[in-house]
């Protein structure tokens, strides 16, 4: 449907001996919310800095509708950056801040004073055109950020943990807010976080990373349900993560039994890694009816459900339910076969060396 | 009861170090022209000062050389002070250590050198030595008023402006120097207090061409006091005096600089 509008090729960056970012390749299209997802140090920011234009790529590509963009200045590309600190121009005031890309520009000043006006209501900062941006709170320092770029109605906003430094509510107020924002301008988002859940609730694709590399690309729903590894599965939501034998295509093996699942292509006895949601554990009071029998051996109320430990003879899970199973009751424990995550072992797209 | 005591020592040591500059500018109000006694009030000594040529003609150098070093310095340390900014951080202690040198070395050593090295160039003493002088001494000041500036503004301000199209040479214009200009304000009136007040290394850089206040004074001073001299020191001292206060008063408002 919509059309690559950047691509990223090998793209790598090293700092002295570290290597930030290490050969990445991503295809972002038009209109959509990209969120680069992965632990500090990972090297989010990195790859933003490269793409706004202030970090030179030591290989690969940047593909911008698809001309070459590396050795065009930052002040030539029609990309705009949410700073994680907002860097606002503290000897502006509000209005002047906003206004300034366009006074760049020439723009004649009825036009500013039309788009930076709408750009203030949009943000929801009417009436604060004079005040010192000093004075203002952190959420509308954010605000001022936000409009300070998107008045120049840029092709792609790159925003740097732009919510980061705000508190829980004020977080979630901002993210319906630019998810809206987003929609209704219809340009490109390049988020970078930390926080997995704000990555999942806003984005069209989540990209993963570790160590400078890509893990994995997809849906929200595709990193949540299958993730391609046991990094992505341990990073993303809570959940057990068990070592298992495929046998053969729809047959894996763990915990000495023998289960039925929805996954195939693997070499006959392949070691793989399992991944089992706690919510997607089904708990039956008769021992006998589950496929792993266990014990009850911790009970934690988590307000919209419990949460349990439960052992059998050879490891632990992590159980989720609405339904509460005393500590120390031996109870049986089933899972369906779509619910059974099977990841190949060792695919961590990650630099061994470092390891 | 201890209260009292620190007040009184304090009023004592005030007085003390005020005394002499008291004694100065009420007898610069003296009719009398004896130095023991008061002979009523009069403004005739200020009056005197501007009909005295040689006077006016050591104002005009003062003040010109006040002026043209404080430009210079200011626009030179802004420079350095943006330029050391974006070293490694060893260069940068580096630097600033041989920066501070000229700040902590005794003004006559100052001046000895600065003579010195300009009768070795063969460079004639005069007008444009005493310049040099001032502005080479007045650079590190301006460094130390505007670097902590520098700092404080966030990283990413000049790349924020690059960022909404500006090219290096408008961000530069209209970002960043007007982030920093409190501590470039702060440097020129260093520079220019301490161009004013300045006596040891005019005196060694001056030659016999061009004489400013303060080497007149000293001049004036050898041959016996005249009360023109306690006039014009106490306007010296008025000007430096609104000077410091001025920086102080920006220093109050948390634009901080380091002198
Ligand atoms: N200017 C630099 N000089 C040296 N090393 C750097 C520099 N910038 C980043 N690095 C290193 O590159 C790696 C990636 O950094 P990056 O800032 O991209 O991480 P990040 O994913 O944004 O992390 P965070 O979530 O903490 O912001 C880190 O190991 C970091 O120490
Ligand atoms: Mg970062």
């Amino acid at each position: 449907m919509s059309k690559p509008l950047i691509e990223l090729r090998n793209l790598t960056k090293r700092y002295n001996n570290t290597t930030a970012v290490d050969g990445i390749n991503l295809t972002i299209k038009e209109n959509e919310f990209v969120t680069l997802l992965g632990p500090s140090g990972c090297g989010k920011t990195t790859t933003l800095r490269m793409i706004g234009g202030f970090e030179d790529p030591d290989e690969g590509e940047i593909l911008f509708e698809g001309k070459l963009l590396n050795n065009v200045p930052a002040y030539k590309r029609n990309v705009n950056t949410v700073f994680q600190r907002y860097a606002l121009f503290t000897h502006m005031n509000v209005y002047e801040n906003v206004a300034f890309g366009l006074r760049v520009k020439k723009i004649p000043n009825s036009e500013i004073d039309r788009r930076v006006k709408k750009m203030l209501k949009m943000v929801d900062l009417e009436g604060f055109e004079n005040r010192n941006v000093d004075s203002l709170s952190g959420g509308q320092q954010q605000r001022v950020a936000i409009a300070r770029a998107l008045v120049n109605e840029p092709k792609v906003l790159l925003l740097d943990e732009p919510l980061g430094a705000l508190d829980l509510k004020l977080r979630k107020e901002m993210q319906i807010e630019l998810l809206d924002m987003q929609r209704s301008l219809g340009i490109t988002f390049i988020y970078v976080t930390h926080d997995q859940e704000e990555a999942l609730t806003m984005s069209d694709t989540v990209v993963v990373m570790n160590k400078g590399v890509i893990q994995q690309v997809g849906t929200p729903e595709d990193i949540y349900n299958e993730p391609i590894n046991r990094f992505v599965a341990g990073f993303i939501g809570e959940s057990n993560i068990i070592e298992g034998v495929m046998l053969e295509d729809y047959k894996v093996s763990f915990d000495g039994m023998v289960f039925d699942c929805v996954d195939k292509g693997f070499a006959p006895n392949e070691p793989v890694d399992i991944v089992i949601r706690p919510e997607d554990i089904r708990i039956v009071v008769n021992p006998e009816e589950g496929m792993i029998k266990g014990r009850v051996t911790s009970v934690v109320f988590k307000g919209v459900h419990y949460e349990m430990i439960i052992e059998s003879d050879t490891r632990e899970y992590l159980v989720q339910r609405t339904k509460m199973f005393p500590e120390g009751s031996i109870v049986g424990m089933n899972v369906q076969p779509a619910d059974i995550q099977v990841m190949k072992r060792g695919s961590t797209p990650c630099n061994e060396e470092e390891g | 009861m201890v209260k009292a005591i620190k007040r009184v020592y304090m009023g004592l040591v005030f007085l003390f170090l005020y005394a002499p500059i008291i004694v100065l500018i009420v007898f610069s109000f003296n009719k009398s022209k004896s130095r023991g006694q008061w002979g009523g009030f009069t403004f005739d000594w200020y009056i005197d000062l501007f009909k005295d040529r040689q006077i006016r003609e050591a104002l005009y150098f003062t003040i010109l050389i006040a002026v043209i070093s404080t430009v210079i310095s200011t626009i030179v340390g802004t420079i350095a002070a943006l330029g050391i900014n974006n070293m490694s951080r060893l260069g940068r202690t580096i630097v600033l250590n041989i920066n501070n040198l000229p700040v902590l070395n005794p003004d006559i050593v100052t001046g000895v050198a600065l003579m010195t090295l300009f009768i070795s160039l063969r460079i004639e003493l005069g007008f444009i030595t005493m310049l040099i002088s001032h502005i080479v001494f007045s650079i590190p000041y301006v460094i130390l008023a505007v670097l902590p500036k520098i700092r404080q503004m966030n990283k990413h301000t000049a790349e924020a402006a690059l960022d909404l199209g500006a090219t290096p040479a408008y961000a530069m214009r209209k970002v960043i120097i007007p982030e920093i200009m409190p501590g470039i304000i702060s440097g020129a009136l260093i520079a220019f207090t301490l161009s004013i007040d300045d006596f040891v290394i005019s005196f060694f850089t001056a030659g016999t061409s061009v004489t400013n206040l303060s080497i007149l004074i000293y001049s004036m001073a050898k041959r016996g006091v005249k009360p023109t001299i306690n006039a014009l020191s106490t306007l010296m001292f008025v000007v430096v005096l609104v000077l410091m206060l001025i920086i102080n008063k920006k220093n109050d408002k948390g634009e901080d600089i380091i002198i």
